[in-house]
């Protein structure tokens, strides 16, 4: 863009008035200003003491989870859509004939390797059938790197274990919305941790 | 022949051990103080974790200061090959020597009553040094000498940010020291004297506290101490954003240590001196008189008075750190030569002639107008002297080119451009210069 661009607006810095010039009245403001915030409500919380409030779990990125249909059987159909999606490639399935007649596949394995996963929400973006979401768990931990592979096991007991506190999201949506949620559930990262 | 030390001589080692001993761990506090203050003010906890050693115990990270002194202590000293090695390793000493042997003419309280220990005069006062009838010219002369400490790291760095530090430190203290011996001057002018604690007892004796008697100079010794301290808006030797830490960007572990304790120290010295010159040392209207027959409640309260004040102003320090902006460095220098230079003349020109008249005053009007006079005076010249400065003070140094057209018109410039690219060699200097 050129300067003479007439979309341009130039504008003049506005020469200081008195109270400017004398400083003082400014110099009261900035110090109210700094005094106010220095008794405010603090934003940071005594992290794990207390736990961050999410504001909408709907829209927050966190720990994976797959869904289970109403029979609960895994509701993935291994369309790969996920894993093409996926910018950082950290999600492997391998995909083999259904036993049941509603569709021609499932995953055998599924496997997410949350330390790959960048939690950009590709992968929920590109479902077809809704089956894999990410959940508001955010205190993600582990003590190895095989750990942090979650397997299909894992993440379905991820949606067993979310599933009352954040149910489906299609589900929740089809119902009126975001209001119906709760806050996250309580501690959830030893829970996930500790399940192999 | 007697080789034991003599009483006042124990006094002074205990004085000397009480005071470092005091100094370090305020020091090591204030920096707990500032992050707290930091974090408050950005709407944040601060650090509340580290409490007492292998336990469990908090205490609001009271804890801090051992863990950040201990860490910074086993970190690599880590000495650059392209350094000035004896200079390089003289600079913290310096710093650190200078900044602590200040406190030698400080009075960190009043006196002690009558201990009755023989061979040693009563009362016993809280200074190191007592009866230094210079104890002003001390103070100065040493600070002064911390600044060769910044001066010598930034140079035996031998590195461009550690240079443009110390650069900028010795700009900026040689502007702020004559600001700050205009302002002290009307005290030591009203008070008669250089001793630190006579001019305390001056200020106890009228009760008129030398912030309200010369506002001005107030004013200009304030604004000249956190340059002389280095704090902010006047941390330009530091700047981390431009200068990654200015003159001690190469210092690492204790070395590196040595010259934050300093840091702290000169912030505690310039409250020490807003609070004695100005702010009426360990007197409180009402719960400290001025006499000198004192109890050991009274020697008590009056130590925590100029204790608490002290504080006081220290965190005024830091809530300004977290206020304002720094200076660029030519409203830095505008501000110290245009405006605190001419505002400390004005108040020393206004205090001297108000203490020249005074005995005439009082014959006139009595003692209690004549008081009044006395202080409304110093306030009319502050009011007149700050309106006269904003208005025709320049905030800055205009350093925009003047231009003979449109900076803007971008035509003119190709135009111009395409004219000395097709013929270079037939352009003359002259010619060069003229269509610029």
């Amino acid at each position: 863009m050129k300067p003479t661009d007439p979309a341009i607006t130039w504008l003049e810095e506005k020469p200081l008035g008195l109270t400017e010039r004398l400083y003082l009245p400014l110099f009261l403001q900035g110090l109210s200003t700094t005094a106010r915030h220095m008794v405010s409500r603090k934003v940071t919380v005594n992290y794990p003491e207390v736990r961050p409030t999410v504001g909408n779990p709907l829209i927050y990125r966190g720990v994976h989870r797959l869904n289970r249909d109403d029979a609960g059987r895994v509701k993935c159909v291994a369309c790969f859509l996920c894993a093409t999606a996926c910018p950082a490639h950290c999600i492997d399935i391998v995909a083999t004939e259904s036993p049941w007649p509603d569709r021609e596949k499932y995953p055998e394995s599924f496997s997410i390797d949350e330390l790959r996963c960048i939690f950009c929400g590709m992968c929920e973006e590109a479902c077809p059938v809704d089956a894999i979401e990410l959940t508001s768990l955010l205190d993600l931990t582990g003590k190895s790197r095989e750990e942090m592979i979650f397997d299909k096991e894992k993440l379905l007991s991820v949606y067993d274990m979310t599933k009352d506190a954040e149910p489906m999201k299609s589900k929740t949506l089809a119902a009126g919305g975001m209001a119906t949620f709760g806050s996250a559930p309580g501690s959830p990262a030893a829970a996930v941790g500790g399940h192999h | 022949m007697n080789l034991l030390p003599s009483a006042a001589t124990l006094a002074a080692l205990v004085k000397i051990g009480l005071l470092v001993g005091g100094l370090m761990t305020a020091a090591a506090y204030l920096v707990l103080l500032e992050r707290w203050i930091a974090a408050w003010v950005q709407d944040r906890r601060g650090p509340n974790r580290v409490g007492i050693p292998l336990t469990k115990v908090r205490l609001f990270g009271l804890g801090q200061p051992l863990a950040d002194g201990l860490k910074i202590i086993l970190k690599e000293d880590f000495t650059p090959s392209h350094v000035d090695r004896v200079l390089y390793n003289a600079a913290p000493l310096v710093i650190l020597a200078a900044s602590l042997a200040i406190f030698a003419a400080i009075p960190f309280g009043d006196v002690l009553p009558p201990l009755g220990i023989p061979g040693l005069p009563d009362p016993v006062p809280f200074l190191v040094a007592p009866g230094l009838d210079v104890g002003v010219l001390w103070v100065f002369a040493l600070s002064s000498i911390a600044v060769y400490g910044v001066l010598l790291g930034g140079w035996a760095s031998n590195n461009k940010y550690g240079f443009l530090g110390g650069l900028r430190s010795s700009a900026q203290l040689v502007a702020y020291e004559i600001p700050l011996g205009l302002g002290l001057l009307g005290v030591v002018l009203a008070a008669g004297s250089l001793r630190l604690d006579t001019i305390m007892n001056a200020q106890a004796e009228s009760g008129v506290w030398y912030a309200f008697a010369q506002p001005l100079g107030f004013i200009v010794f304030m604004v000249a101490s956190f340059a002389e301290a280095a704090r902010l808006p006047f941390d330009l030797p530091e700047a981390e954003q431009e200068l990654v830490g200015g003159y001690h960007t190469e210092y690492s572990g204790i070395k590196l240590l040595l010259f934050l304790v300093a840091e702290f120290l000169h912030m505690i010295t310039a409250a020490f001196l807003i609070v004695i010159l100005f702010l009426g040392g360990w007197h409180l209207w009402g719960v400290t008189g001025a006499s000198r027959e004192i109890g050991w409640i009274q020697a008590l309260l009056r130590f925590g008075i100029l204790s608490g004040k002290i504080l006081g102003v220290i965190v005024f320090f830091m809530l300004v750190r977290w206020s304002w902006p720094r200076f660029r460095f030519d409203q830095l220098m505008n501000l110290a030569w245009k405006v605190m230079l001419p505002l400390g003349l004005v108040n020393l020109v206004t205090v001297a002639a108000v203490e020249e008249f005074r005995p005439q005053l009082v014959a006139a009007l009595g003692p209690g107008l004549a008081t009044a006079v006395a202080i409304a005076l110093p306030w009319i010249a502050c009011l007149a002297g700050w309106v006269v400065a904003g208005v025709f003070t320049p905030s800055g140094t205009d350093n925009t080119p003047i231009l003979t057209h449109d900076p803007l018109d971008i035509e003119r410039e190709l135009a111009e451009h395409e004219r000395l690219e097709r013929a270079p060699h037939d352009v003359s200097p002259s010619e060069l210069a003229g269509s610029r």
